[in-house]
């Protein structure tokens, strides 16, 4: 079993192995550093880190979607990776536009078919914040009715007024 | 007799049960079923379902073919809520995540500011003792539930009866602290509600003393009965790489046999000093992972907490005593503002790694993000893929042995 590595040498690796344009944001000098990285690469990187025997993350601790709202315009997800043999953790960072043009949700590649714990936690944020997950297996709303109208998590969400004809705020 | 319908109801021409259906329709359709499938609703007012979850089961006969839950009856919208509030306004929200184990549920929110304002470590050590103390005293309520329960799903009803027996005088202990019977709001940012109560210590040492042989006779009625062992052993199997990727954690993970522990492993609060084991499922009475193994697993854990209460209760009296001059709210802030960031704080909960994900921006009282990862969501997750061609009646012993609490799950 070889030791922990630290977020410097993950992104090494993620560079050599997917070049310079992979990796477009990151921040070391935080408690918890993470990297920001394209959509594009999303899936392949995903792949890397959990088949990799250097990376080997093959926990998928959490997954929160986040908005940043409408001044920043930008959506998106947050990886909490963990490797239980290695004993590293990595925070992954995947961002797209948060506008919804013509009722198309932004979109990001599902990583479900890698961790399984992905599947819930993507429904989970479609659900509440509305970005799509490109080929995951079952995207349907998980903890509001399946006819609720808009995601409460965005930041530009206004209550409906009814919900099947009951008055929501009193 | 006065219309008890409410007044804007009649705003809606749908039909009641057609709008109910809408809300939450089946997955299966009528013609992807075989001609002797059928499906069957069970829940969201089912008993072993252990709250409100609705699981919708294609079955064949007695075999379960596919078994879908359909969450959400108890969303109570915290996330939208942590985002409205300061955070320090939130920790009785968090009560009301995992209802059975409030204290862990406090913890795991509280490290999480504290780390990010940079104050901990800095605690006195008899706040630090007093939390684990109360958070050991929940993890055994929250197990003897589970463990009750989990009799009580597959017919045994006299282990219930004596869990809930000797969890009432847990409930009677932690309202004493805090003065709510499960709800407490008793761990602060920076500190505690109070210090204990006078006599708590003799008094929890007394229930240690009554506990241990109640626990022993309590263990005798189960572990080996032959009815349960034959109801659990071999059923819902669950490997450990399959749990790994589902995302599994606490008593789920480490009864496939994986020694996680995030007391151990993160090494929080004062569990350093503390000695305890880390049980994992050994496969004693069939194959690791199976629904007897989480049981044991559980159990064991009932031992180790009474053996960490036995060391906290020696360093509260001896080491740390309570004094005149010590004020468990002394670091307290009065404003809980972190720095702008983002941090991911996680704890071992009686279920599993209950992690919450704060972004704050550094300007207000209230957080931009606060994500919870519950325990027993990703737990439940993997029910669908234990109960693919079994029997109904094992499902529910599954289901026990995962031990959700839907005030989590739904949040």
């Amino acid at each position: 079993m070889s030791a922990a590595l630290d977020i410097s040498a993950i992104a090494a690796l993620l560079e050599e192995q997917f070049g310079e344009a992979a990796i477009v944001a990151s921040e070391y000098a935080v408690r918890q550093p993470w990297l920001e990285i394209s959509p594009a690469y999303l899936l392949a990187i995903g792949q890397f880190l959990r088949d990799d025997p250097r990376l080997y993350f093959d926990y998928l601790a959490c997954l929160s979607g986040v908005d940043e709202g409408p001044k920043v315009g930008r959506i998106g997800v947050v990886y909490h990776f963990m490797s239980i043999p290695r004993l590293h953790r990595l925070v992954l960072k995947c961002f797209v536009s948060r506008e919804i043009k013509d009722g198309t949700l932004p979109v990001l590649p599902s990583l479900a078919g890698i961790w399984r714990t992905a599947d819930w936690h993507e429904r989970e944020v479609y659900d509440l914040l509305g970005i799509r997950f490109a080929d995951h297996p079952d995207l349907r709303r998980i903890l509001l009715p399946e006819d609720w109208e808009g995601h409460p998590l965005r930041k530009d969400y206004v209550n409906p007024d009814f919900y099947h004809g009951i008055q929501t705020e009193y | 007799m006065p219309d008890v319908r409410h007044p804007n109801y009649e705003r809606t021409e749908l039909d009641y049960t057609e709008l109910l259906r809408r809300s939450s329709p089946n997955r299966t359709q009528l013609q992807d079923l075989n001609s002797e499938e059928m499906v069957l609703n069970m829940g969201p007012q089912h008993p072993s379902t252990h709250g409100v979850l609705r699981l919708e089961l294609v079955t064949d006969g007695e075999l379960v073919i596919e078994a879908i839950p359909h969450l959400g009856y108890l969303h109570r919208c915290f996330e939208k809520h942590a985002e409205s509030l300061p955070l320090p306004q939130t920790i009785p929200y968090t009560d009301r995540l995992d209802y059975m184990a409030s204290m862990n549920n406090n913890l795991a929110f509280v490290m999480g500011i504290e780390k990010m304002m940079g104050i901990e470590g800095k605690l006195p050590k008899r706040v630090e003792y007093i939390r684990v103390l109360v958070c050991e005293l929940n993890r055994i309520a929250s197990h003897l539930i589970a463990v009750g329960t989990f009799g009580l799903d597959i017919g045994a009803v006299t282990a219930f009866l004596w869990c809930f027996r000797d969890r009432e005088h847990l409930m009677k202990m932690l309202e004493w602290v805090s003065g709510s019977r499960m709800l407490y709001n008793y761990i602060w940012i920076g500190g505690l509600f109070y210090d204990l109560p006078i006599g708590f210590e003799e008094r929890c040492a007394e229930f240690v003393r009554y506990f241990k042989p109640k626990w022993r006779e309590l263990n005798d009625l189960l572990t080996t009965n032959r009815i349960f062992v034959d109801r659990t052993a071999n059923v819902g199997v669950l490997p450990r790489d399959v749990a790994i990727n589902y995302g599994c954690s606490g008593p789920v993970l480490r009864g496939s046999g994986l020694k996680l522990d995030l007391r151990r492993l993160d090494g929080y609060s004062v569990y350093p000093e503390i000695e305890f084991d880390v049980p994992i499922g050994r496969g004693e009475m069939g194959t690791t992972g199976d629904c007897w193994d989480r049981y044991k697993v559980r159990v064991d854990e009932v031992g180790e907490s009474l053996r960490i209460i036995e060391q906290c209760l020696e360093k509260l009296t001896k080491a740390y005593p309570r004094g005149e001059d010590f004020d468990p709210q002394a670091l307290c802030p009065p404003k809980a503002r972190p720095k702008a960031g983002e941090f991911y704080s996680r704890a071992e909960n009686p279920k599993g790694e209950l992690g919450f994900y704060f972004i704050t921006d550094g300007r207000r009282d209230i957080p931009v993000r606060c994500k919870v990862r519950a325990p027993s969501f990703s737990n439940l997750s993997v029910l669908p893929e234990l109960s693919r061609g079994i029997l109904i009646a094992d499902l529910v012993a599954i289901l026990g042995s995962i031990d959700i609490v839907l005030g989590e799950v739904d949040r």
